[in-house]
């Protein structure tokens, strides 16, 4: 039985635990369910968690536990020099499973009998031909060691599956007679299924935790392997990135570091007045009817996906850039550069800008406007030396929001900025950032045990600290002023 | 009385003009409100020359230039054993059946009339994309009854002729390209006249697989939906159960202690996370570490969800902080417990704001690239990936990627197709976004 099967089944003897359940929760109130202390269903639900529960619970142990066990009980038939270490006895352990499997079907499929199965000896016949014929295409012949091996994982998988199935329907049954004893009027079905739901939920709502440690753990892990070979006194102060994967690298990070921030200061230059702006006019002068078409229509920038934009900035932007300004200016002939990239990130930001500003803007006490129009002043003054200076906290949290959004996009670099990791300060040059060499370190073939591969984990955890940092610092300042009005 | 009707009606400080003070205030004003309407018009007009150029760029990818002609599929060249049987026919490549269109395509044109001086065999062969021969192998192969047969038969013109079509392509680039030669442009114009040589609606563009470099006259879009469709069921079956078991969690039942503090935080934290990183995470748990296999849409999904998490979660907590306390007060004093209220109750009236919630996630899941290309949903894939479940491991990708990947190939026709697979990718868009505002309007209620 494959364990999809074996789910099927113990979902079909929940559904019939819950009808056993509930009837037997009727019958003991003799039909009378006034008498019982919950409704008959959750006698039924109480009864059908009690069969699932434990034996699936069995179930992800064994297939967690299944190979460990395996291979422990398989390696004794390799020869001692094949496994000697880590990598050698995965390599082993995937051509033993494939030469299983390929023993596996081609007794599905007839090609061979179970006795052959057991019987044959690479000694006595190509098994690599014999396999060819049911489709099963090997790398290399089979050394006989590898059949044997083989054959017992075959022998010894076979049996735990069977002990697998075995346990886990036993368990599921006896979990529901259980249950059916334990059901009686004076039961508190209802509590128990109430708290297996709460656990559940809060299972549900620490995954976001579980999602933060794993984002620090794998990152963490690869980035101290990263330093184990390459120094970080080089990683974070190296002025030249150039990585060869014949070795031999330089894997600064500090071209990487200047492109980012420079290709972030120009989305900022572009994004903080046109963001700005749009959110004070929209705030203190549109009418309600420009500002309910503007509004949506300005946050429909928000909602397309990043690499439209890349594609924008690759086939519009950058060309248009090179053509009237770089090549004129005598600047460069590329159409990816630092402008091209910087204003293309700073278009996508103008609606968060723009938000989060119109709602601080918005968050200013209307007795300060009335305060200074009582005072003579107009609009403009008012916006200038009353509203802004109160909601600047908050601007300046969504303005490092914003920035920290800027220095974690990657496709618009990816597309527009080029890949030549650069220390220059003319903006029409081609640099790159951390996103796009995370990408490019980490795309196509790669080699997890070369510093080449493993330096994107030092990007990308040096990446997560910076936006992390601006976040948190963004987010600090706009709670502390946030609530001075309230 | 006299001096009353002579004073003047405006006072010589008023804000309506006067001192030269007054006039630099109003101009001051007045250049101010101009820099917010000039703000939002670059903004807006930014937004439209984006989509009008894409639009621009990638309408024509849903027209495809197409050679219609007779061809013989004489059993002699194809079945050379004349047995029809399929193993026997395999051993015909695409060569074969290459020459065959070339031989029936020259035939036509003189059977018609169609000078084809200056222009060489090779180069007639030329006009016919290096697709239509597979094309047409995979067809006879499925029924050899069409052996011996003459089939009418549209198949695509090479890319260069579709470019010239389109514009793309023109006599002065044909000088310098050795694709194509003027000579070939003036005989694609009297084809054309002939009525051989058309465009129509291209519909293998949103249907067939990824193709190489050399033809992107026959590149599509159909791996990429279904990746991108696959993504999405799951994403959906994934995320949106643990994002509102969560929601309910922590505005109904957390109590207010260290661990509930230590997840507001992460939640909040998460949802500012850049994507790449998601994209390591994925690569390093997923594929490292649980063994699943690169490019699957289940890896995709899983990361995907992940990211979407927080989103929805939050959405979902402000739809459950909508519904008035006054509900739970009377469901709880008609004696239900915690639980049933929730989900008798609270859960019901939230639903709506919490489906708008999700499929607005949902759209901004669609959209999203950088993770995808870590674990490796990147790669060429030309073969379906099969029905699910065994599909959801096959290899596959997803729309936006493949906008990344065509839009990274050196051929220009590339940017065509790339724009419009935006154009697919922003239609899905514009839907989930329409019907996510059409449930707000028609369910929204106010309390």
């Amino acid at each position: 039985m494959t364990a999809l099967t074996l789910v099927a089944l113990i979902l079909v003897l929940a559904m019939a635990a819950y009808l056993a359940g509930r009837r037997r929760a009727v019958s003991t109130a003799a039909g009378d369910i006034r008498k019982l202390h919950s409704l008959p269903g959750y006698y039924g639900w109480f009864a059908a968690l009690a069969a699932a529960l434990p034996a699936l619970t069995l179930l992800i142990l064994w297939l967690i536990a299944q190979p460990i066990y395996l291979e422990r009980a398989v390696l004794p038939d390799l020869p001692a020099a094949t496994v000697a270490d880590d990598t050698a006895r995965a390599l082993a352990m995937a051509d033993v499973r494939r030469v299983a499997g390929g023993l596996d079907t081609a007794v599905a499929t007839g090609a061979m009998t179970e006795a052959e199965a057991g019987r044959i000896r690479a000694e006595l016949t190509d098994v690599r031909s014999r396999l060819a014929e049911v489709g099963v295409a090997l790398g290399t012949s089979v050394a006989p060691e590898t059949l044997r091996a083989a054959q017992s994982y075959r022998l010894a998988s076979h049996s735990a599956v069977m002990m697998r199935d075995i346990a886990v329907i036993a368990l599921a049954l006896i979990g529901l007679a259980v249950a059916l004893t334990l059901i009686r009027p004076d039961f508190r079905a209802r509590n128990r299924v109430e708290r297996v739901v709460l656990g559940a939920l809060i299972a549900a709502s620490t995954i976001a935790i579980l999602t933060t440690v794993g984002i620090i753990w794998s990152m963490l892990s690869e980035s101290l392997n990263f330093f184990a070979q390459y120094p970080a006194a080089d990683f974070f102060f190296g002025l030249t990135w150039s990585p060869n994967f014949r070795g031999g690298s330089d894997l600064g990070f500090l071209p990487l570091l200047w492109g980012t921030l420079y290709i972030s200061l120009v989305a900022m230059i572009v994004a903080v007045p046109l963001g700005l702006f749009t959110a004070i006019y929209l705030a203190e002068y549109a009418s309600p009817r420009l500002r309910a078409w503007v509004k949506p229509l300005i946050e429909v920038i928000a909602g397309i996906p990043t690499v439209v934009f890349g594609l924008f900035a690759l086939i519009t932007v950058g060309p248009f850039l090179r053509d009237y300004f770089a090549q004129p200016l005598g600047l460069g002939t590329s159409g990816a550069s630092v402008m091209t990239a910087g204003v293309v990130i700073g278009i996508l930001n103008i609606p968060f800008i723009s938000s989060l500003a119109d709602d601080i803007i918005n968050a200013v006490p209307q007795s300060l406007r009335d305060g200074s129009y009582g005072l003579g002043a107009t609009r403009s003054e008012t916006v200038r030396q009353v509203i802004l200076p109160a909601a600047l906290p908050g601007i300046v949290g969504a303005v490092l929001l914003a920035t920290s959004r800027a220095i974690g996009e990657t496709m618009i670099v990816t597309m527009g900025a080029g890949a030549a990791a650069k220390l220059s300060l003319n903006p029409f040059e081609a640099m790159t950032t951390m996103t796009v060499k995370i990408v490019g370190q980490l795309t196509g073939d790669t080699d997890f045990a070369s510093p080449e591969t493993l330096v994107a984990f030092a990007l990308g955890i040096t990446l997560f600290v910076i936006t992390l940092g601006l976040n948190v610092f963004a987010l600090y300042i706009v709670r502390k002023y946030r609530e001075q009005y309230e | 009385m006299t001096d009353l009707t002579q004073a003047p009606m405006t006072p010589a400080n008023s804000i309506l003009g006067g001192s030269a003070e007054m006039r630099r205030r109003n101009a001051a004003e007045a250049r101010f409100r101009l820099y917010g309407m000039v703000a939002i018009s670059i903004s807006l007009g930014v937004l439209a020359i984006m989509l009008w150029t894409i639009f621009a760029d990638g309408v024509s990818a849903f027209r495809q230039a197409k050679l219609t002609f007779p061809i013989t599929l004489s059993s002699e060249v194809l079945d050379p054993k004349g047995n029809a049987n399929r193993d026997e026919m395999a051993k015909v490549t695409t060569i074969g059946y290459g020459k065959l269109i070339a031989a029936a395509f020259e035939a036509e044109l003189t059977a018609r009339g169609i000078s084809t001086e200056g222009i060489s065999a090779k180069d007639l062969a030329g006009l016919i994309s290096k697709d239509a021969p597979g094309v047409l192998r995979a067809e006879v192969l499925a029924d050899p009854s069409l052996l011996d047969t003459v089939q009418n038969r549209s198949i695509l013109a090479a890319g260069r002729v579709d470019g010239y079509l389109k514009g793309r392509v023109t006599r002065e680039t044909a000088e310098r390209d050795n694709q194509i030669s003027p000579a070939m442009l003036d005989l694609t114009d009297r084809l054309i006249e002939a009525g051989i040589l058309s465009a129509p609606f291209n519909s293998r563009f949103l249907t067939s697989p990824d193709a190489s470099d050399q033809r992107p006259e026959a590149a599509g879009l159909g791996v990429a939906i279904l990746g991108s469709a696959y993504m999405m069921l799951l994403v959906a079956l994934i995320c949106v159960p643990i994002g509102v078991a969560a929601s309910i969690y922590l505005e109904e039942f957390a109590p207010k202690n260290r661990l509930t503090d230590v997840i507001e935080v992460n939640i909040s934290n998460l949802a500012a996370v850049p994507s790449i990183v998601f994209g390591i995470l994925g690569l390093a748990v997923f594929i490292n570490f649980a063994g699943f296999p690169q490019s699957s849409p289940l890896v995709g999904a899983l990361v995907i969800s992940l990211m979407t998490l927080p989103t929805i979660i939050i959405a979902t907590r402000a739809a459950i902080r909508a519904v008035p306390p006054s509900i739970r007060g009377a469901a709880l004093g008609v004696g239900a417990s915690k639980m049933q209220t929730v989900f008798h109750h609270v859960l019901p009236l939230a639903m709506p704001g919490i489906l708008t919630g999700a499929i607005l996630g949902l759209a901004s899941a669609l959209g999203e690239t950088a993770p995808l290309l870590l674990i490796g949903m990147v790669a060429f894939v030309d073969n379906y990936p099969a029905a699910p479940p065994e599909g959801l491991l096959d290899p596959a990708t997803a729309l936006p990627v493949q906008v990344y990947a065509w839009a990274s190939r050196s051929d220009p026709a590339f940017i065509e197709r790339s724009s419009g697979a935006i154009i697919v990718l922003l239609a899905f868009l514009v839907v989930m976004n329409v019907t996510a505002i059409l449930l707000r309007r028609k369910f929204e209620r106010r309390w």
